[in-house]
């Protein structure tokens, strides 16, 4: 049974946020944002790779790696769309380089308890914690064909 | 004191062409006193990305809508709001967004509930500002907060309620129209959520007894403008059958898409009895026993209604 217990690195990230005044949040997940890593090539070329998550309001794509046991979690946003940009960003940035265990260890409220919820309402962090969970689940399907 | 209206010959083809304005008039006219721009969009931090220079933000989920009970803001919130956004109760105000201006149409809608009289949409919206190659800036302007009047909504007359659209169907199909504006498989039942907001769904699927569907962006154009007046007629007119005189009600999902719809009946065809039914199919869907219909065909009341 998997502890769920939050990754420093994700800890971090929502230490940031809860430092900040309503307003600064916005402006944080404006950086997140523009932060967003492009694709490593070996995956510019492949957009059958990557799942779209439906319950997004805008088009998100994510892939997940597992290599020797270490997470990779790789993701597209458009432009327009920079709220759905942010919550990728901060979650590729959070989880990069943790161990399988560690990020399904997050726990699933994750998305709710950062302090972003009152600046962009209830309805649109749904979108973030469909990111999260379209992420375990793609861990476990790795695990699960390996 | 209401800045003079757009007389683009696009335009003055529409029932109400003070309901418009072209980026070529708004960047003519922008940084007049007694006018302000709204910046009204799905993604809250659009805004922020840049935004038509001098224009505000007003979010629909955070600032139109009632925290905690299905409603928008009452008159109090409603005047701080507008109030601390530089909008006095005779200024002119512009709305645009993303998305064809869904949500800015929305907000207009809102804008009407309160009987904020001079209140327009750019055509094209944000989208077709910045395709045109015009400033976009991400500086926030400095508001100097003004007054406006606590003024208690009067939803009548353009906005329906369940009981309403109860009601609107228990009487003679004649003179009365029920428009649904969803996609096509949310329409026949296919699924209970428009293809991108799985999110805002419902217990049953399919549309209201006698609806036409009309999805919403047939009204606009590629460039995010609305059609021509003959164009949206041959549609709504000629293909929908709509005549003058009738009692029309349009739904969507939340009334979001539905409020794109209404301002194209009311606004630019020159329907005088038309209303948005926002608690649409997430409501509608959910509801104990109230009649549904699937597939393709408008359906029919069923009897004893």
């Amino acid at each position: 049974m998997t502890d769920t217990t939050l990754p420093a690195s994700l800890a971090e990230i929502r230490d940031d946020f809860l430092a900040l005044e309503q307003r600064d949040r916005l402006e944080m997940l404006l950086e997140f944002s523009n932060e967003l890593p492009e694709l490593p090539e070996r995956y510019q070329e492949h957009p059958d790779l990557f799942e779209r998550v439906v319950e997004c309001q805008s088009p998100v794509f994510i892939f997940v790696e597992v290599t020797d046991g270490v997470v990779h979690l790789f993701a597209t946003a458009p432009k327009e769309s920079p709220t759905t940009r942010g919550f990728a960003s901060i979650l590729v940035q959070g989880i990069d380089g943790l161990g399988v265990d560690e990020v399904l260890g997050i726990p699933d409220d994750f998305p709710n308890t950062i302090g972003l919820t009152e600046a962009v309402s209830p309805l649109r962090i749904r979108g973030m914690t469909a990111l999260l969970g379209r992420t375990k689940r793609q861990i476990r399907e790795r695990l699960a064909a390996a | 004191m209401s800045a003079e209206f757009d007389s683009a010959a696009k335009f003055a083809e529409y029932a109400h062409p003070e309901r418009l304005v072209s980026t070529d008039w708004l960047a003519e006219h922008l940084g007049e006193p007694g006018l302000v721009v709204v910046e009204s969009d799905e993604d809250v931090l659009l805004y922020e990305t840049g935004h038509i220079p001098g224009a505000v933000k007003i979010d629909w989920h955070l600032d139109l809508n009632d925290p905690v009970v299905r409603d928008y803001v009452d008159a109090e919130r409603f005047a701080e709001l507008l109030g601390s956004r530089g909008i006095a109760r005779d200024t002119t105000v512009v709305i645009y967004g993303d998305k064809n201006n869904w949500w800015a149409a929305y907000a207009l809608w809102v804008f009407t509930l309160f009987g904020h009289e001079d209140v327009r949409l750019l055509d094209g919206g944000r989208d077709l500002w910045i395709a045109e190659g015009r400033e976009i800036t991400t500086a926030v302007p400095d508001v100097a907060p003004v007054e406006y009047p606590v003024v208690e909504r009067d939803d009548r007359a353009v906005r329906a309620f369940k009981d309403d659209v109860l009601a609107h169907l228990g009487q003679s199909p004649t003179g009365r129209a029920l428009i649904d504006v969803r996609s096509p498989e949310e329409y026949t039942g296919e699924r209970t959520t428009a293809p991108a907001y799985p999110e805002e769904g419902a217990l049953r699927a399919g549309h209201i007894p006698t609806a036409a569907s009309v999805p919403w962006a047939r009204a606009a154009a590629a460039d995010g403008t609305f059609k021509t007046r003959a164009e949206l007629d041959a549609i709504y007119r000629d293909e929908v059958g709509l005549t003058d005189g009738d009692d029309i009600v349009a739904y969507c999902r939340i009334g979001e898409r539905s409020s794109h719809t209404w301002f194209v009946l009311q606004h630019l065809l020159g329907f005088e009895n038309v209303r948005n039914y926002d608690g649409s199919w997430t409501e509608w869907g959910s509801t104990v026993r109230v009649p549904i219909v699937r597939g393709a065909e408008r359906g029919e009341v069923p009897a004893g209604r």
